[in-house]
């Protein structure tokens, strides 16, 4: 099985950062993964987003044009990805920030005020790993039980303080029912 | 085997450069391979190294020239437009028989171009980077893994063969992160009898010199090294086939979009299609007897590559034509999409007009 | 019987391919003498340049690098941060040093490198036949500056010294000249300091040595000593430009 994975936004989402998380956690699954961000002045306040893949197989391009999974944060990505997504696959949508439905109806889609739960629950900062708690339990990209080994990886050794309150977000994410 | 991290492509080349025992790297920023610097300025002050970010690419590659002169591993890292400032030294490094270790990690061209992958740095890696009759060894990674274990060997190719080894990426293979072992073995390490350290009054003085003002001894200069070269090309060609073993048709390309091609190969295949890849490892060395001998047994050739058209040049010669050779190509940092190969795998099987 | 003279041991028994009269023979012996007196001679390397004295290499009895046209000052950087230990010096003329490589001088004196650089000022492209240098005075004729170098058109001399005595990292420069027997003794005291400062990690440092080329000014070795000191020494006044040890010294 291989899952081709999008994930959209703005800079400053920490929409590389959760990718990471999902590619690390692939990794320690034992599984092929890739993860490839754009870069470039775009990162700078602009539009950010990055092809994640985790597979059985080794994986081939790096780069996700058609993803199973598109995970999107602000309205020019949806705009600008969903009619990529293939046929079946999943749209995941930040529906505290982008106020329109999906378009298409031969894909499934999710919403989550990811931004507005982050906002009331204390963790600002943290939509990102709200919504890819919620990802995960759709999808089933990775298992959830083993959040924590990847967020180790993932959160640098100076933030360690920080681990609690993404696992936290990831369980928001990942308990939520519309 | 250690245990496999995930790494970009930039910082684990990075790191790989420092396991191959280099303590000296002489840069200026550029995207898309600023990683490099970044990783490098946190590193190198940790490990007794230098870290030494240039007033110029022009400068870097000199002081490359004095780290290497001096006998020590020296390494700089900078993307096309950088590349042809370091022309010059890359120039001087071959004419005094110098190894050093630059890394390009190219965007779009020419000019300042775009900052998106690229590959458009071909004719200039292998055929002339700058004045005179000299080759680099030239080492196209196509994974992160590959990004440090061609590292990791281009130091030691350098060392071996006293000259530049040049390991040309591009802006996905430096940006992009995968597993990563960095359990890279043992650094050989070589006799340098002819570096410049002071001649602590106990052997003739030691002179790194490309100039050679009588024609006839510039001449042997430049046998001798072609002699070299020649050694190279039949000792050390790397490369990589898939599928090949029935093949058609045969895929040719390195880096990104090789990888590309991969996930085209395996639809075509869904499809009932032939084809199969080369993949070039080593630029210069080409691969060239592998690819005549592939001319006997396929239709045609596709040369996949992130530029106008450059590689396609050298399969038509390793190929001497014999065999149809079709383009699919994607330019100033466009990637081209495995179904942009498909059809062209497709067109080929059907014996489109090339 | 006691020796009174000899040749300097940092100096090869290569015969020198200068003009009668160019003054590189006196500034390359006086090197010479400062890593003799010095006894540094085992562990200097020299980075000769692009210009008259490229093949400096030969004459220069220690290792050598032959660097291209105005990185000298790089590829001594990565020749001294490679091996600390080794005293590197460069030895430039204007052209390489003041026009092509004004880059690579000023932001090794910016870093501070642990170098001494020699710098010959002759006001004049010697090597290619005489064209017009960085360093050339306002009126000099030059083959491509046949009228006299035009200020208004092509702008002023460099005066290096002035210029890097505002370069915080720059420890130690002097100009001065080799026309007379007063001078070149001066000339020597201060590269042999320049070498000194290396030795003693101070940091670093350029010697303008004022200097002449009979052959591309068209006069005879003694007028072009004259016009030397008549011309150049105005223009460019000898002395300490800065010194960060003066007080020491």
């Amino acid at each position: 099985m291989t899952k081709n994975m999008l994930i959209a936004g703005f800079g400053g989402q920490g929409i590389l950062f959760c990718g990471k998380f999902l590619a690390y956690e692939g990794l320690l699954e034992d599984k092929s993964v890739s993860w490839l961000p754009s870069y470039g002045p775009e990162m700078r306040g602009g539009t950010a987003n990055c092809s994640v893949i985790i597979s059985d197989i080794p994986v081939g391009s790096p780069i996700v044009s058609n993803p199973d999974i598109l995970m999107v944060m602000n309205m020019p990505s949806l705009d600008k990805y969903e009619d990529a997504t293939v046929s079946g696959g999943q749209i995941f949508v930040d529906s505290a920030l982008i106020d329109r439905k999906v378009n298409r109806t031969d894909v499934e889609a999710y919403y989550i005020p990811a931004t507005k739960l982050a906002n009331d629950e204390g963790l600002s900062g943290l939509a990102n790993m709200i919504m890819i708690g919620y990802v995960i339990k759709k999808s089933g990209i990775i298992p959830f039980e083993n959040i924590d080994r990847a967020l180790q990886k993932v959160v640098p050794a100076s933030k360690q303080h920080l681990l609690d309150s993404n696992r936290k977000a990831l369980e928001l994410g990942y308990n939520f029912s519309e | 085997m250690s245990e496999k991290v995930l790494m970009k492509g930039n910082e684990a080349l990075a790191e790989a450069a420092i396991m191959a025992g280099c303590r000296h790297y002489l840069g200026y920023p550029i995207t898309p391979q600023t990683e490099i610097a970044a990783y490098m300025a946190k590193r190198m002050p940790k490990i007794g190294g230098t870290f030494l970010q240039a007033e110029s690419e022009v400068s870097a590659i000199n002081m490359v020239i004095g780290v290497a002169s001096a006998g020590k591993r020296a390494m700089t890292s900078s993307s096309s437009p950088g590349i042809s400032l370091k022309g010059e030294g890359l120039s001087y490094l071959a004419g005094c028989d110098l190894p050093a270790f630059v890394v390009n990690v190219q965007r779009g061209g020419p000019g300042l171009g775009g900052i998106q992958p690229s590959q458009s740095d071909y004719f200039q890696a292998v055929k002339g980077t700058s004045h005179g009759d000299y080759h680099m060894l030239v080492l196209a990674p196509a994974s992160v893994q590959e990004m440090v274990s061609m590292t990791f060997k281009g130091f030691d190719l350098a060392d071996k063969y006293r000259m530049t080894v040049m390991l040309l990426a591009d802006g996905t293979m430096g940006q992009m992160m995968e597993p990563v072992s960095l359990d890279m073995g043992e650094v050989t390490e070589y006799e340098k009898p002819w570096a410049v350290t002071g001649t602590k009054g106990e052997r003739a003085h030691n002179i790194v010199n490309s100039l050679f003002l009588k024609p006839e001894e510039l001449e042997v200069k430049n046998f001798e090294r072609y002699e070299k070269y020649r050694y190279i090309e039949e000792n050390e060609v790397m490369y990589e086939e898939y599928m090949m073993d029935d093949a058609d048709i045969c895929i040719v390309a390195f880096g990104i979009a090789a990888r590309i091609s991969k996930n085209a190969i395996d639809m075509a295949r869904a499809k009932g299609i032939k084809v199969g890849m080369l993949r070039p490892i080593t630029l210069w060395p080409f691969p060239k007897k592998e690819m005549r001998a592939i001319a006997d047994r396929v239709q045609s050739f596709i040369s996949v590559e992130l530029n106008m058209g450059q590689m396609i040049e050298d399969i038509k010669l390793a190929t001497e034509c014999t065999k149809p050779v079709y383009l699919c190509n994607r330019t100033g940092g466009m990637i081209m999409t495995p179904e942009e190969v498909l059809a062209k795998i497709e067109e080929a099987s059907k014996g489109g007009n090339n | 019987m006691a020796v009174v003279f000899e040749k300097p041991k940092a100096l090869t028994d290569a015969v020198l391919h200068y003009c009668p009269g160019c003054t590189h023979g006196i500034i390359h012996r006086l090197v010479a003498e400062a890593i003799d007196e010095l006894g540094i001679q085992g562990k200097t390397v020299g980075i000769a340049p692009v210009g008259c004295s490229v093949m400096a290499y030969d004459y220069f009895d220690i290792d050598m690098v032959q660097a291209a046209h105005g990185r000298a000052p790089a590829v001594a950087t990565g020749v001294k941060r490679a091996n600390p230990e080794n005293i590197v010096f460069t030895y430039q003329g204007d052209g390489d040093l003041a026009a092509i490589g004004t880059a690579e001088t000023v932001h090794s004196a910016a870093r501070g490198e642990n170098i001494t650089i020699i710098f010959v000022n002759n006001a004049i492209y010697g090597m290619t036949g005489g064209q017009m240098a960085p360093t050339t005075l306002p009126g000099q004729v030059t083959q491509t500056s046949p009228y006299g170098r035009d200020t208004a058109s092509v702008g002023f001399p460099l005066k290096v010294c002035e210029l890097l005595s505002n370069v915080d990292g720059a420890t130690y420069l002097e100009r001065v000249a080799v026309n007379n027997v007063k001078n070149v003794k001066a000339a020597k005291k201060a590269i042999k300091k320049a070498f000194e400062y290396q030795v003693e990690g101070k940091g670093f440092s350029l010697i303008e040595v004022v200097s002449t080329c009979p052959t591309n000014w068209g006069m005879t070795p003694q007028n072009a000593l004259n016009w030397l000191e008549e011309n150049m020494i105005p223009y460019y006044p000898l002395g300490v430009y800065k010194d960060k040890y003066a007080q020491e010294g």
